[in-house]
């Protein structure tokens, strides 16, 4: 069974954390070099990134990209400034997708 | 629908209906696989919610601690402290099928297997409020890993069910409508066809039905002619 890495993508001062808990962790400081990593992990072994929707907010087409993909998962977390509400967005943005009007 | 043409012939007839049979049993298949599926995805959708509430709470939790560890301590200080992880974590991947749709089941694995035991520095040189905000994150990792694996499953889902959804209307107001038309069509020209030969047939019948009658007619008159117009009645000898 191949085994998969977990990565934390986000500004430096959101994901230093995970590190003390054995991710691989990203710190970027432009949109363009998430963008960048974001892709590589893409092409790599990641089963699961975490963004931080901080930057979320600002490559959604890259998100978009890999939603219908098995790996990875892109998964949204607050980062330090606090949430922006797009993971409840985008649950909601998936229940329109699936059922055609949001019925929850 | 009509404007496609189709040759109203018997064996074109026979297809079609073996189509129709098809469309609607397939119709009735994937109707159900949408009901199934719905149903599982809500279910989904409803667990994603109240973990994403609870994981996104717990991580500005978490997150709070760490503003405060980093005033406490400076920035290199406390990069340093996490610099070289003691836990390192294994990610396998299972794959599990719902409704035919394949799903991921992560399955973690840690290198050191008490939890509490995740603090990569001495106690000495950092401050308390890291420790916290670690064993916090710590913490909340196995939620955030499940909320992966939730979210996930309902983005494949989701876009299962647009698929589903997509093909059971092209089927239910596309496909079998116009194929019923199609087997309407053939079916009236098939009998239009039926009723005009047998016209043709009662006619043909008339026709010569009039013309043996004329034929004796005619016999008749040149018997007559012949034997009855001139003399005497033939006489026994």
């Amino acid at each position: 069974m191949a085994s998969y890495q977990i990565a934390v993508l986000g500004d430096r001062d959101s994901v230093l954390g995970f590190q003390a808990l054995g991710l691989t962790v990203f710190p970027v400081d432009t949109v363009e070099q998430a963008r960048t990593a974001l892709h590589r992990m893409a092409k790599e072994d990641y089963a699961v990134v975490y963004l931080t929707e901080q930057l979320a907010a600002q490559m959604e087409g890259d998100i978009n990209r890999y939603k219908d993909d098995l790996t990875p998962a892109i998964i949204l977390i607050p980062g330090k400034e606090g949430s922006l509400g797009l993971g409840m967005s985008n649950i909601k943005k998936a229940v329109e997708r699936a059922v055609g009007a949001d019925i929850l | 629908m009509a404007n496609t043409v189709v040759n109203p012939t018997r064996m074109e007839l026979t297809r079609l209906k073996g189509k129709l049979r098809t469309a609607q049993r397939g119709h009735k298949l994937l109707k159900d696989k949408r009901d199934e599926l719905m149903k599982q995805f809500l279910d989904t959708v409803r667990e994603l919610r109240s973990l994403r509430t609870q994981v996104e709470q717990d991580l500005i939790r978490a997150h709070g601690s760490f503003t405060v560890a980093s005033a406490l301590m400076s920035g290199p200080a406390m990069e340093q402290a996490l610099m070289y992880p003691k836990q390192s974590v294994e990610l396998t991947m299972t794959f599990q099928n719902v409704m035919s749709v394949n799903v991921p089941v992560y399955h973690y694995q840690t290198r050191t297997e008490d939890t509490g035991d995740i603090f990569p520095y001495g106690f000495a040189a950092t401050s308390g409020e890291l420790d916290g905000a670690v064993s916090a994150l710590g913490d909340v990792f196995q939620d955030m890993l499940k909320l992966a694996q939730t979210e996930k499953t309902a983005q494949l889902m989701a876009e299962e069910i647009e698929k589903t959804r997509r093909r059971v209307n092209a089927l239910e107001y596309v496909v079998i409508p116009s194929t019923q038309e199609s087997i309407r069509y053939i079916s009236m020209k098939l009998d239009e066809n039926d009723r005009s030969t047998t016209t043709r047939l009662m006619k043909v019948k008339d026709m010569i039905l009039k013309q043996a009658i004329e034929e004796k007619q005619a016999e008749n008159a040149r018997a007559i002619r012949a034997f009855g117009s001139d003399g005497e009645s033939p006489v026994e000898v």
